[in-house]
């Protein structure tokens, strides 16, 4: 009995380290003060002065939009080179593989740098399209990963048969494969969304000056001193990105 | 027999493929490794002639004390993410499916606020007037406030904190699967629950906690902004260097040379991965 107690007592208390900047966040966010540590009673002009904050709301805006564009286009790319890892036998598919857990595991900076120079030698201007190639880059093998684990659990036959029946290749990942794969395929995008929205270190060496995310606008905000509004917009974003996931995981799960 | 059109897809994916990876994977790190033969460029960052200066420059000895000083606090980190996460994660990996779904999810739910907000938030518990000194002082364990702020000792906490998810998720995949029978046959044959643990549980769960170690280790060397917000102006960690390299000083070469020392030893530690084991190959998600 005690055992039990100690072990809720302990996942409690790791959850309770992971949620309390979080906590601290959106509690300092209601703070009379722009004192970053001392409690001065509550109020909502941070609120207030977020509405009239355009570059930072506009920042923000744009974090979200790369995220879902850099989401998108993993799960597609991810997707596309799971199906062919899972039905083609071609050269160079276990180092494709291989790259696929290489990319998982190597450091943001490692791969930030090695694309800001590509970037800079082929002369693409760092901004919307680099951050999105460099989102896609470092978030599609999560994708693959995710789809590849359930394409193995997918009978065969099923494709087989289909087969047999007539269908194209098309048809058969149209028809028979892409509904099969749909819950990884989701999944996929929801991990893509959540890292890109958390990168900091990729961003930093491949963004530009004028598509501005929020995490690099705040990195630049940070020597002189962070404005409580960044704390509310950053507390209305959570709750807004919490409810989206939470809707479209009731309603993925409706649909099963 | 393909129909032509089947094989006309299978050619327009495989391409795909081959320039995807080409253009998105390999040349980038292949040019790194080129750049840090090259020498310095004032305007187009990069020239000839090719030189082995960049790496004579790693053996600088300021250069070598931020080395070794940003490893052992990637090490601490790493250790310590490891002795939290693993009974955490064998705890939730133990409950019902329907609950271990939303376990997993209350871990990820955080990334959704950008992880340098988070460390920002640190500032608010760390500081000398902050949540966590009021609480020491409250409850009479301190006298003084400590200095915890702009301290190693607050990157130390920055680093587990922003990393822990990163051990918690690869152990989680290995451990969820775990088969419980393995451990009662262990005590049927006359092994302790220690025993049973460190010989039965630790070794199936090795590449679980390899890939962990990887994912923790790596970032502790290399997420400056954690460093920059927490630390003090000598806590730089060699993501510190290397930014530096590339933004300040703009001397791309050895910069690129002390990027090409990290892959070289990130290849190492996958080399020791995959030697960790198969259970978690490259046909597994990781996480």
């Amino acid at each position: 009995m005690v055992r039990r107690i100690l072990k809720y007592l302990y996942i409690a208390a790791v959850y309770l380290v992971l949620y309390v900047p979080l906590l601290v966040t959106i509690v300092f966010s209601f703070n009379n003060s722009s004192s970053a540590d001392i409690w001065h009673g509550f109020t909502l002009k941070w609120y207030e002065s977020l509405l009239t904050d355009k570059s930072l709301i506009n920042s923000a805006l744009r974090s979200l939009f790369l995220a879902a564009a850099a989401a998108t286009s993993s799960t597609v790319v991810g997707t596309i080179i799971a199906i062919a890892l899972h039905r083609y036998r071609f050269i160079g598919q276990r180092v494709v593989y291989g790259s696929l857990s290489v990319i998982m595991l190597s450091p943001e900076i490692i791969q930030g740098i090695s694309l800001v120079m590509i970037f800079v030698i082929l002369g693409i201007p760092l901004g919307f399209v680099t951050l999105l190639l460099s989102h896609t880059v470092f978030c599609f093998p999560f994708v693959t990963v995710t789809v590849l684990a359930r394409l193995k659990g997918v009978n065969r036959n099923l494709a087989e048969s289909g087969a047999d029946l007539g269908a194209s290749d098309v048809d058969i990942v149209r028809f028979i494969l892409i509904p099969l794969i749909l819950p990884a395929v989701f999944a996929g995008w929801l991990m893509s969304f959540t890292l890109s929205i958390d990168d900091v270190i990729i961003s930093f060496f491949v963004g530009g000056k004028e598509y501005e995310i929020l995490p690099l606008k705040i990195y630049s905000m940070v020597q002189t001193g962070i404005q409580p509004d960044v704390n509310a917009l950053c507390a209305a974003l959570f709750f807004a990105t919490f409810v989206v996931v939470m809707l479209s995981y009731r309603l993925v799960r409706a649909k099963r | 027999m393909l129909k032509s059109t089947d094989n006309f897809c299978r050619q327009a994916v495989l391409y795909f493929i081959f320039i995807w990876f080409g253009i998105m994977v390999f040349a980038p790190n292949l040019l790194v490794l080129l750049a840090s033969f090259l020498s310095r460029d004032p305007v187009w960052y990069l020239r000839l002639p090719l030189n082995l200066q960049n790496y004579a420059a790693l053996s600088d000895p300021q250069l070598m004390s931020v080395i070794l000083k940003s490893l052992n606090l990637a090490f601490c980190t790493t250790l310590f993410c490891l002795l939290i996460a693993y009974p955490f994660t064998y705890f939730i990996a133990r409950f019902a499916k329907e609950y271990r779904a939303l376990f997993l999810m209350l871990i990820i739910v955080p990334f959704w606020t950008n992880s340098l907000i988070r460390n920002y938030a640190l500032i608010s518990i760390l500081s000398e007037n902050g949540l966590l000194n009021t609480f020491l002082i409250k409850w009479g364990l301190i006298s003084q406030p400590l200095k915890l702020l702009y301290t190693d000792l607050a990157v130390f906490v920055g680093m587990v904190y922003t990393l822990l998810p990163f051990m918690i998720l690869p152990l989680y995949a290995v451990l969820e699967k775990l088969d419980l029978n393995l451990l009662e046959a262990a005590e049927d044959l006359g092994a302790g629950a220690t025993a049973a643990f460190f010989r039965v549980i630790v070794p199936i769960s090795l590449p679980g906690i390899t890939a962990g170690c990887i994912m923790v280790f790596l970032p502790a060397l290399t997420l400056f902004y954690v460093s920059d917000i927490l630390g003090a102006a000598d806590s730089a960690i060699v993501g510190s260097v290397i930014r530096d390299q590339f933004v300040v000083i703009k001397d791309w070469p050895v910069g690129a040379a002390i990027n090409i020392a990290l892959t070289i030893f990130m290849l190492f530690l996958l080399h020791l991965y995959y030697k960790s084991g198969n259970s978690v190959d490259q046909e597994q998600p990781i996480w």
